[in-house]
């Protein structure tokens, strides 16, 4: 797992954003696997490298429908249970709405539903920065087991330097939008 | 039909409310004097202009100048709208398209099912109808698109950001802003005749129809009205949610954080 490091501010979250091409740089080129991502199909190019987001912004309806959502959009069905399972919640979620979960479980539907899309990618914009101590460290240890299992690589954004020491393979840190170290 | 006289001195003495309304204003301190008088000025100076306007439409018996007249009434509407609708991007020719092609279809389609007879004294009134519904249920779906993709922003990114194109992400939002501009118009026909008597009904009966044909008149009225306020805002939504994102289905404006 690759941890990009710095304060509000710098341009962590931007960088995400520019990578599955939520947004453009106004100058230069950004790369994905050593190819424009501009010549690449914007849609693909975020199943492929799948954000999630700061605070959980879930859509209409329930959890398994959630989860089901992206891989729906190109007529795949998939295990919502299982997926749902990876990212620490139990399968009897399904039928939940998420506005009705904590923020912290929530924040694990986000996770699931990222999952879902079986990307190669998963950028992750400080995903416990909304939650309490006990919920952050139990996303910190899902984050961990799925990097362990090679499920996908993981590009996350945080602002804590400790959340970096315990999670990264590698640290980039940012600050005013300049790699500093 | 009879035809019915309204004197000068007969409109002044109409003046009498208006009076009244001025002296609930004092009253009550509502300070709405100023707006009152202002009111009487410009409903009386608009309304005559427009009248001998339209006397001169009618005694030039030309479709053109109806065409003419009915496309000074959609450039109007559209400004008006954009009014209303200020935080949509590119609203302007959105709206001009949404009232342009309400008021081309729904009155083409009334010429062609032979509903009307193609006469300046059917087109020009029935046109402004159309226009002015047309108008403000246009206003009405940007008015709610621009709120709901303002207050959903964030959910509408996080939705992008799973593959979804522009008009997934927004499907339910766009569905909202076409009801909240139908509902208005369709709950006025719903009852219709219970609650309100409808302008032309009003006007052909105290002008001395029979109350059977001014029925039938308003029936078709409210029914052609219901076709292009739902073109209008279909239109309107459609072009309008356009203008909030980019060709690679990005937001212009990026969600605040």
């Amino acid at each position: 797992m690759t941890v990009l490091l710095g304060a509000s501010g710098s341009g962590k979250s931007s960088l995400l954003r520019l990578l599955c091409r939520l947004a453009d740089p106004d100058e230069g080129v950004v790369r994905f696997r050593g190819t424009d991502v501009r010549e690449l199909d914007p849609l693909e190019l975020r199943r492929r490298a799948c954000l999630v987001p700061q605070l959980p912004a879930p859509i209409e309806g329930t959890v398994a429908e959630n989860v089901a959502y992206g891989p729906g959009l190109v007529g795949r069905t998939v295990d919502t249970a299982a997926f749902l399972e990876l990212a620490g919640l139990n399968g009897s979620f399904g039928d939940r709405r998420p506005e009705r979960l904590s923020v912290g479980e929530q924040q694990r539907v986000m996770l699931a539903r990222a999952l879902a899309l079986e990307p190669e990618t998963l950028l992750l914009d400080e995903p416990t920065a909304a939650l309490d101590e006990s919920s952050r460290g139990g996303v910190e240890r899902t984050l961990a087991q799925l990097a362990g299992e090679g499920r996908a690589s993981m590009l996350l954004v945080t602002h804590e330097r400790a959340q970096a020491d315990r999670l990264a393979d590698r640290v980039i840190t940012l600050a005013d939008g300049r790699i500093s170290g | 039909m009879t035809s019915i006289d309204v004197s000068l001195g007969e409109v002044a003495l109409a003046l009498v409310l208006v009076a009244l309304a001025a002296g609930v204003s004092l009253w009550r301190r509502a300070d709405l004097e100023r707006d009152l008088g202002l009111a009487v000025l410009r409903s009386f100076l608009q309304l005559t202009a427009v009248g001998y306007v339209i006397q001169a439409v009618f005694e030039s018996d030309s479709l053109w100048v109806v065409v003419g007249l009915l496309s000074a009434m959609v450039a109007l509407g559209t400004f008006t709208a954009r009014g209303r609708a200020r935080a949509v991007p590119g609203a302007l020719p959105a709206l001009g398209l949404a009232l342009g092609a309400a008021a081309a279809v729904t009155l083409g389609l009334v010429l062609a099912l032979g509903v009307f007879e193609p006469e300046p004294r059917y087109l020009v009134p029935v046109g402004g109808m159309v226009i002015g519904n047309a108008m403000t249920a246009a206003a009405v779906a940007l008015n709610r698109l621009a709120d709901e993709m303002s207050s959903r922003a964030r959910q509408i990114e996080a939705t992008l950001a799973l593959g979804a194109t522009s008009r997934q992400a927004t499907a339910g939002l766009v569905t909202r802003s076409l009801r909240s501009a139908m509902i208005p118009l369709v709950d006025q026909t719903k009852t219709t005749g219970l609650i309100t008597f409808p302008g032309i009904m009003v006007g052909m009966l105290l002008a001395g129809a029979e109350p059977i044909d001014a029925v039938r008149l308003q029936l078709v009225i409210l029914w052609i009205l219901l076709g292009a306020v739902a073109l209008a805002s279909l239109i309107a939504t459609s072009l309008g949610l356009r203008g909030f994102f980019t060709a690679a289905h990005q937001l212009r404006e990026p969600p605040n954080p």
